[in-house]
């Protein structure tokens, strides 16, 4: 699995990309493989405000619930409706077309303290 | 023990594989302090043939099952036609496990998808689960389920509930930590739903309510803000009455006995429970889906099985997991048996037979201290007081509720009368003969 | 798979006849009715004939496994025979044509038999008080839970909040504790399988109520250290709940009184033979200790002056769990059952459960891994974990299902890797072991030489196996009627 040299990883396995002045946030390749087919993403309501390592939302297959937890705090100001109709495109897209939601984050210096790819990768390997 | 095929040659045969040397060896795992402490129940065992005589004598003890029946308040003395009875006794069904392996499992699946579709069809709903145990807990996890959505943490609850529902539910909100509020009713023996209580996660009526009294659900949705309307219904009534969902109820529950089950001292009973689509992933309780076999088939499967105990554990949205789901099974029989058709007649059975003795018993000079219109049970004054109109009714084979039974509701000497479709001309005559005096 | 509804196009008049036909008009009935309480839509029900009607459901009768069908060796479930004597009883118009708002003069002998079952139920727990109200396991526990809660209360203990489970509970037990309003803290089990000891007491503290168990647990192991787990418990002012889904190990000869429990719930529906319904309707009667008693819900069935009565009265009563007085006519299955027992009966059931069970274990854990390989209770827990060729327990499963014999509870518990846990019942005979251990050595060699007969199973099921996806993505859970499709 490729994990995008740009991305930074937490290690309850959500990735997050810097855009500006938002954050875009998804799980990744690995965690959407440990799922399996993915029938159901719960999103965070616009607007909340999410601590760092809360909940951020739900991802359910047939047999199990994972949450996925907020890599950094911040604010909810976009959250990927696509999800609701078509979720298997977190197994699809994991790293793209299934991102979760998008954060104005409180703190850029939480950014900083996640994994590179690399790291990310020896991680789950 | 006739239930077990093992004499003593095989039990060895069989240590002989585990590699223990005695039964006793197979309990060394549990504390010795444990065993001896242990005392038998000091009974003996019994033939078969002496514990049917036994439960033989028990039922003829039973003087009600002989009487007839003028009860309600939640359970129904409703004929149950015989093929019922014949479907459920096929062990296909009753002796068959929760429906997990699905491939061996499509008789209570589609059964059960069935029952959904039927609960939606009577209530006026868009979803529906498989069953909850009885028509209170129903009513509870309905609230429970509101105040997970709306997070008020307080309920307004219509003062017209029945006991059996308002007993459970207070039990469960308490446990909860949900404030209760009363909402009165009025002399018509409607609930005041004209000025609600605000910032409540849902309103709770009842209708037919516990004086027997039909609610007017028109209207009260829109004065309710945030919070959800909850119905609490009596299914076979739905037959002819406009169906709660009509009304923008939010949940609609009931007490499913009135569809094909046995009064059975109270239980097992039946608990149904509806919503909107929208609230699929809050609903307790199990939920049969429609999918597809591996060859493209069409086959049924438990569906939204995430929100469950077994996958969410103590975030799940209830922790229910054995439902009614044989009594849901009745349920359905019962409905297929009668058609849309029969279970009109049903329905209108009991409002005329109730409306035609009511009507009677009122030119004989009783009174009724509520004047809402009703289905099939009612409040009724007799001339010369409850105490003695129900000691005419139980001496003459009548059974019927002790006239303090409504105290609780602020009525006192009167009588509440259920009549079903089992109530014959001849016994109405006598029941106005007994209360009215004859004419 | 055809539904009722999609029977319905043959005929579309009303059936009627099974009761009069009424006999006012429509007229009359709205005269006395506002109009908007008349139903406006007709019911889309479909008007069969009987014969019609009946075929389906004998139909999809055919389409289910059951008791009667063969071995049931679902874990947990306790899928022992159901005896047909307690099925007629339950079935006697004096039992079943009874009104539960009936005068309790009137109602003697339903009442004997509960009043009954209450005592004899005791005595099996060892306990002091049991209430029949919970209709089911789970219910039992949350009202289990209930009453701790009460009881707590009634002690200005308010700040005991926190219900202590081990890892290998039932989903029922932290979700019941949630409904009961506490917060569930997981402990871990120990490499044996039983309670880390050590991490229990690193747990109890002031803001502890509980305790919830299962004994034996559920990998089919006795917690050894019983005693010890209850004291510390007891000693840290909190009390033990013990789920009782698995008293077939040790009925007739070990309670879970003398073990320390302060509470403790039976499932007549699996310990005392009362059949399962397809899931339900079961009865999940609780136990006390006598300092619980006083919190036990209302009513009570008491003797007063040689009569069975309720009462009403309890001050301190949790209230309430059920409109009535829980399962009545399973609670009759489950005395009628006892009646034939007797304690040398009861004594029989746990020696041949769990003889079985050792005896399956023994002869399976050369076909597939047994992760806890000692001395089991009622049941075990196999692993799938080292099929080959990528198969899954699940595969297992589902090809058992094409040599006639119902899967053993599959995943459960979470603590071990693709588990198959497995509990015979004692009503099994040996022939059905060991039919059951050839058919998993034939799967096991299949699993090597043959995979995809288990990939592609069942084939021999009324349907192959079904896309649970897509049942989960897109859920279809009523009839799509036309005028909707």
């Amino acid at each position: 699995m490729a994990y995008p040299t740009a991305y930074r990883y937490s290690k309850d396995h959500e990735w997050v990309h810097v855009e500006g002045q938002r954050v875009r946030i998804g799980i990744t390749a690995h965690a959407q493989s440990e799922l399996g087919d993915v029938v159901f993403v719960e999103l965070p309501p616009m607007g909340s405000v999410v601590k760092q390592g809360g909940r951020l939302g739900t991802v359910e297959s047939v047999k199990a619930v994972s949450d996925v937890y907020a890599p950094i705090g911040g604010k909810v100001v976009e959250v990927n409706v696509a999800l609701e109709s078509s979720p298997d495109l977190v197994n699809s897209s994991p790293h793209e077309a299934g991102w979760i939601a998008i954060l104005e984050p409180e703190s850029p210096s939480q950014i900083d303290a996640l994994l590179d790819a690399a790291a990310y990768e020896a991680l789950v390997a | 023990m006739r239930y077990i095929q093992r004499d003593s040659m095989e039990q060895r045969k069989m240590l002989e594989t585990v590699g223990v040397a005695s039964l006793d060896a197979l309990f060394s795992d549990i504390p010795r302090e444990v065993l001896s402490r242990f005392e038998p129940i000091g009974l003996p065992g019994r033939s078969e043939l002496e514990v049917f005589e036994h439960f033989s004598r028990l039922a003829e003890a039973n003087g009600a099952a002989t009487g007839v029946s003028l009860l309600g308040g939640g359970v129904y003395d409703h004929y149950v036609p015989r093929a019922v009875a014949h479907v459920l006794g096929r062990s296909e069904f009753y002796t068959a496990y929760t429906p997990y392996q699905p491939e061996i499992s499509q008789g209570t699946l589609t059964a059960m998808f069935e029952f959904q579709t039927m609960v939606c069809e009577l209530t006026g709903m868009e979803i529906a689960n498989a069953s909850m145990y009885d028509g209170a807990t129903a009513l509870a996890e309905a609230v429970l389920m509101a105040n997970r959505i709306r997070g008020y943490g307080r309920v307004a609850v219509s003062q017209a509930l029945g006991a059996p529902l308002r007993r459970v539910l207070d039990t469960y909100c308490w446990a909860a930590g949900i404030e209760v509020l009363d909402v009165p009713f009025g002399e018509s023996g409607q609930t005041r739903t004209e000025s609600l209580p605000a910032d409540v996660s849902a309103f709770v009526i009842q209708s037919p309510n516990a004086l027997g009294v039909l609610e007017p659900l028109n209207g009260v949705k829109d004065r309710l803000g945030q919070a959800f309307l909850v119905v609490s219904t009596y299914p076979l009534a739905l037959g002819l009455l406009e169906p709660p969902g009509s009304f923008g109820a939010d949940v609609v529950v009931g007490e499913g006995q009135s569809l094909g089950l046995p009064m059975g001292f109270g239980g097992p009973l039946l608990g149904l429970f509806a919503t909107r689509k929208e609230y699929l992933r809050q609903i307790p309780g199990r939920v049969a889906g429609r999918t597809l076999d591996a060859s493209g088939a069409v086959g049924y499967t438990m569906a939204a099985q995430t929100r469950e105990q077994h996958i969410r554990r103590e975030r799940a949205t209830s922790n229910i997991c054995t439902n009614s789901a044989l009594c849901a099974l009745a349920a359905t029989v019962y409905l297929a048996i009668l058609g849309s058709g029969g279970l009109r007649q049903v329905a209108q059975l009991n409002f005329e037979r109730a409306h035609d003795l009511a009507e009677t018993l009122a030119r004989r000079g009783c009174t009724f201290p509520f004047d809402g219109p009703f289905f099939n049970e009612f409040v009724v004054r007799p001339k010369d007081g409850a105490g003695a109109a129900h000691a005419r009714l139980t001496a003459a084979g009548f059974v019927v509720e002790a006239s303090q039974a409504l105290t609780a509701y602020g009525v006192n000497d009167a009588l509440r009368l259920a009549i079903t479709e089992r109530r014959t001309d001849e016994e109405l005559r006598r029941v106005a003969d007994l209360l009215g005096g004859t004419s | 798979m055809s539904t009722l509804f999609d029977l319905a196009s043959s005929t579309r008049e009303p059936a009627g006849g099974v009761v009069p036909r009424p006999r006012w008009t429509d007229e009359e009935v709205a005269a006395r009715l506002d109009g908007r309480l008349l139903r406006r839509r007709a019911l889309r029900l479909p008007n069969l004939p009987e014969g019609t009607v009946v075929r389906h459901y004998t139909r999809l009768s055919k389409l289910n496994y059951g008791v009667d069908d063969g071995i049931y060796p679902l874990g947990s479930c306790t899928m022992k025979y159901n005896p047909k004597l307690n099925e007629d009883i339950a079935r006697l118009p004096g039992l079943t044509q009874v009104h539960p708002l009936a005068d309790a003069s009137l109602v003697q002998g339903t009442l004997e038999f509960l009043a009954e079952l209450t005592r004899l139920l005791a005595r099996i727990a060892g306990m002091a008080d049991v209430t029949l109200q919970p209709v089911a396991g789970a219910h039992g526990e949350l009202t289990g839970m209930f009453l701790f809660k009460k009881y707590f209360e009634s002690r200005g203990e308010t700040k005991r909040v926190r219900i202590l489970l081990p890892d290998s509970a039932h989903g029922t037990n932290p979700a019941s504790a949630a409904v009961a309003g506490f917060e569930v803290t997981e402990i871990p089990s120990n490499a044996s399988g039983t309670v880390d000891l050590a991490a229990l007491r690193a747990e109890l503290d002031a803001s502890v109520a509980g305790i919830m168990l299962t004994v034996p647990n559920t990998l089919g192991i006795f917690e050894e250290s019983i005693l010890d787990i209850t004291a510390a418990v007891h000693e840290a002012g909190a009390l033990a709940y013990f789920d009782g889904a698995n008293l077939n190990a040790y009925i007739g000869r070990a309670r879970p009184g003398d073990m320390g429990a302060d509470v403790f719930h039976f499932n007549l529906h699996k310990t005392l033979s009362t059949p399962h319904g397809g899931g339900g309707p079961g009865a999940g009667p609780v136990a006390v200790s006598a300092q619980l008693s006083e919190h036990l819900p209302v009513p009570r069935i008491v003797r007063r002056e040689g009569k069975y009565a309720l009462d009403w009265e309890a001050p301190a009563s949790i209230g309430s769990v059920h409109s009535f007085y829980g399962n009545v006519l399973v609670a009759a299955r489950a005395y009628a059952y006892l009646l034939h027992l007797g304690d040398e009966g009861l004594r029989a059931v746990s020696e041949n459960a769990v003889l079985n069970a050792n005896y399956l274990q023994a002869r399976l854990k050369n076909s597939f891994p047994l992760p806890y390989d000692r001395l089991c209770k009622h049941e075990f827990v196999l692993s799938g974990g080292e099929l080959p060729n990528h198969l899954s327990t699940l595969d297992v499963a589902k090809r058992l299902i094409d040599y006639g014999i119902h899967p053993p509870t599959v995943y459960f518990p979470l603590i071990v890797r693709e588990a198959m846990m497995i509990e015979p019942t004692e009503t099994e005979d040996r022939a059905a072991l060991d039919r059951f251990v050839e058919v998993m050595e034939t799967i096991a060699r299949e699993a090597r030489d043959e995979p995809d007969r288990l990939r592609e199973a069942p084939i021999k099921a009324p349907v192959r196996r079904l896309d649970q996806t897509l049942a989960a993505r897109s859920p279809v859970l009523t009839h799509p009627f036309p005028e909707e499709a």
